[in-house]
């Protein structure tokens, strides 16, 4: 008898702790909703902030992310696809790729914080990129590569040994393999893994907050000009929280969260759709 | 008519890491004959035909001894890969057609080899589909992904995708073992037809189908070629023991 | 064939770069913070008073603050996080299944300045409510902000290894008469133990590198905390509040690059240690 009671009481466990998952984040969404809700509006999308943040929008913000988010994807998508090529199509198992991958999962490993010193000490400083865009996204850029090369070494590695066999013994060479038979399969892979690279570079503050960001509302003229970015620009919102900076912080923390969960939430779906089409 | 020495082996040794998968391997197939090798799983057929177009540089840790002659040219040299695979075509066991129409698949091989036209493109897809009697099976679906087809279907488009580059030889690995028996015979039917054309090495366990399709066959076991004659003799009146006890189902 | 080898090489350097950057972190961190490790020695590591206006530079407190929290969070996580993992693995029907896989993904994908403002509002301000508390930002609200952080982490890696454990082994033990929590308890976990570990380790990695979702909870005072009811900082949490202030290449300067050469060096010490814990597995 003791044992079925046991067995009940465990069951409830389980299920309480996944319910209490589920709970996290319908309470963590719905703080940003109900607070950030009122804040949003078009204006706050499209204007300047004023005031240090506590009127107006966060359009420079915005705009600040998108840009360091291009320049991350920018450094980080060549880099890593074609490291992932390279991992599966060129090199033979063994103590080269052991090493790579070893060195893509210790850099995955570095804490934000410490990309953020290693940008300011390299990039600003030492290469005198000075504190701008550019900084920023290379360095959010360096934190993202081992996303995008691990997961492109994986799509990579799903695509079928009998359709590679299959266009080398038509005589295809190698590089005509790779670009008719294995890129285009392993496509929306590759593209998942980027978008899931966007997702974390669009998010992160640490990283950016001494290579690229600034408070004031000026738009960048161009990838050598600091910015003001989301999560920046949150944070000292927050951290110098009065009443009317908090309810523009809500603003801006649900814009930003619905960013990234959108685009997360787009490379599961592509993810899904992805593994359904992998064939017998 | 004479017949021509198309493919020659010599002392042919193959190695996966430590273990020996072909063990001094001597075979001369003729030109425009069905050929087909038989033997139990694991007795290094397979292997055997892919030194043929060299299918094995691709997995790791193999080491081959001996010479092959295609033409009297030794293709175990540093030759170009490419081109020889371009001459000797493979019908792999599971049908691989690629993830794209039927018309893409046929035309990868033309289009990888610089041919751009699409009238050209057109006729060899026509004519390949129809040398593989498929034609009258897709001629409406050609934009259709291939992996739509049934299992024979890919199999015979397999078939003319490989017809589509022009080779001399075709590669045979298995082809039937993954269809059904209608399928399969659609298969046999087509290779005994294309070998007025081509020359063709067929591996097989199925002896029956070695039975019907072939003109010369040989036995394997564990790596060592046992016996070689015409397909008839070696069925009737097989000089090795191990042959016929296999022949006759005793194992395998 | 010149052209394979052309791209070949340029592939390789793009695999390499990982490495590459690597190696310019470490190089970076302790070409500025290796001096004054140097000269301070151990006292940078076990002084208990960081006053960089005297030049005085303990890293105790903040090495105490950042393992108390993670401890803290990993007492939270694990329990909670195993249980989710048993669930998804074994007890879950597809529907729940269904729910609760994009939920970790997305709690995954939520940025740590959003949970160090959720933690703020709502934590900070629940602890100083229930507990009476002069503030509520405390070792007690950064350990529960982490925990939700490294959640996904531990669910992910423990149901892998979970999901690992034979299927003929939970079958002798249901075919024995165990109960389903029996088998659970006496025989998958045990054999899922080391991929267990591997996750307990690398979300600890996890939890001493962030920095913003602590900053924002823990108050950075710069003093040992006595209990987990007192503020503390963490060493991410210098790193970030300081940097602003201290001019390139001056000893404060340099001291926070120590910091950042502690925090690589411990982070590396636990990540390299599941890894090879997951590799060992397979």
């Amino acid at each position: 008898m003791n044992v079925y009671k046991e067995e009940k009481i465990m069951k409830t466990l389980l299920w309480g702790s996944a319910l209490f998952t589920v709970f996290i984040l319908i309470a963590i969404l719905s703080f940003l909703i109900i607070k950030g809700a009122g804040a949003l509006s078009i204006d706050f999308l499209t204007k300047i902030p004023t005031d240090s943040g506590e009127k107006g929008g966060i359009f420079p913000a915005i705009l600040g992310t998108l840009y360091l988010v291009t320049i991350a994807v920018l450094t980080a998508a060549p880099l890593g696809i074609g490291g992932a090529i390279y991992l599966v199509e060129f090199q033979r198992e063994g103590i080269i790729t052991k090493i790579i991958r070893f060195g893509a999962d210790t850099l995955n490993g570095v804490p934000s914080i410490i990309f953020g010193l290693f940008g300011f000490a390299f990039l600003v400083y030492y290469l005198k990129l000075g504190v701008c865009i550019l900084s920023g996204g290379l360095t959010l850029g360096f934190m993202i590569l081992p996303t995008v090369l691990r997961t492109s070494e994986e799509a990579l590695r799903a695509v079928p040994r009998g359709d590679k066999e299959g266009s080398y013994a038509l005589g295809a060479t190698k590089l005509q393999t790779i670009r008719n038979i294995v890129l285009p399969q392993s496509f929306s892979g590759i593209v998942t893994g980027i978008i899931l690279g966007i997702g974390r570079a669009a998010g992160e503050t640490a990283p950016i907050i001494f290579t690229a960001a600034i408070l004031n509302p000026v738009l960048p003229k161009s990838v050598f000009d600091p910015t003001m970015t989301l999560p920046t620009h949150l944070y000292n919102l927050v951290s110098e929280a009065t009443p009317d900076k908090l309810l523009n912080a809500y603003g801006t923390a649900l814009v930003l969260v619905m960013i990234i969960l959108i685009t997360t939430y787009s490379a599961l779906l592509l993810r899904r759709y992805f593994t359904r089409n992998i064939r017998r | 008519m004479i017949m021509k020495t198309k493919i020659k082996i010599e002392n042919l040794n193959l190695w996966y890491g430590t273990f020996q998968a072909l063990k001094n391997i001597n075979l001369e197939i003729l030109e425009k004959c069905v050929t087909a090798i038989i033997g139990p799983s694991g007795c290094g057929k397979s292997t055997l035909i892919r030194c043929l177009n060299r299918m094995n540089d691709l997995i790791d840790s193999v080491r081959i001894e001996g010479r092959i002659f295609i033409d009297d040219v030794n293709i175990l040299d540093d030759i170009d890969v490419v081109s020889l695979r371009r001459r000797v075509g493979m019908v792999f066991q599971k049908p691989n057609p690629f993830p794209m129409t039927v018309y893409d698949n046929i035309a990868y091989g033309p289009r990888i080899h610089g041919i751009k036209d699409r009238k050209t493109l057109d006729k060899i897809v026509e004519n390949t589909l129809k040398e593989s009697a498929l034609w009258e099976e897709v001629k409406d679906k050609l934009r259709t992904p291939a992996l739509d087809l049934s299992g024979g279907q890919q199999q015979r488009l397999c078939i003319a995708r490989c017809l589509a580059v022009n080779p001399e030889i075709i590669l045979f690995d298995e082809p039937c073992s993954a269809l059904d028996p209608i399928s399969t015979g659609r298969i046999e039917d087509l290779i005994r037809k294309l070998k007025e054309n081509y020359t063709i090495v067929i591996v097989t366990h199925n002896m029956q189908q070695a039975a019907r399709v072939s003109d010369y066959t040989a036995f394997m076991y564990l790596g060592e070629m046992l016996e070689f004659d015409t397909t008839k003799n070696i069925f009737t009146k097989p000089k090795n023991e191990k042959t016929e006890s296999y022949i006759s189902g005793r194992f395998g | 064939m010149n052209r394979e080898k052309l791209v070949e090489r340029i592939l390789l350097i793009c695999a390499l770069s990982a490495i590459f950057v690597i190696f310019l972190i470490i190089m970076f961190l302790f070409k500025e913070g290796l001096p004054i490790l140097k000269k301070e020695g151990l006292s940078f590591i076990f002084g208990r008073f960081w006053e960089p206006s005297k030049n005085i530079f303990g890293a105790l407190p903040f090495i105490i603050g950042s393992l108390s929290v993670t401890f803290l969070a990993l007492l939270i996580a694990v329990p909670l996080g195993l249980f989710c993992a048993i669930f998804l693995s074994e007890i879950a029907p597809g529907w729940a299944e269904s729910l609760l896989r994009p939920v970790i993904e997305l709690l995954a994908g939520i940025p740590s300045i959003v949970y160090g403002m959720f933690g703020l509002i709502i934590i900070v301000r629940a602890i100083k409510v229930s507990i009476g508390l002069p503030t509520g930002e405390s070792v007690l609200a950064g350990g529960i902000v982490l925990a939700l952080m490294i959640l996904p982490i531990i669910i992910s890696i423990s149901e892998d290894s979970i999901n690992a454990v034979p299927r003929a082994y939970k079958e002798g033990s249901l075919a024995l008469g165990a109960t389903h929590w029996q088998t659970i308890r006496n025989v998958i976990i045990p054999s899922a133990s080391s991929g267990i570990l591997a996750s307990v380790i690398l979300s600890m990695g996890r939890a001493i590198g962030e920095t913003m979702a602590v900053v924002l909870v823990l108050g950075n005072v710069e003093m040992i905390p006595r209990s987990i009811f007192n503020p503390a900082e963490a060493l991410t949490s210098v790193i970030l509040l300081e940097m602003g202030e201290t001019p390139v290449g001056g000893t404060h300067y340099q001291a926070l690059f120590a910091i950042g050469i502690l925090l690589f060096v411990i982070v590396m010490l636990l990540n390299t240690a599941s890894i090879l814990i997951r590799r060992r597995m397979r």
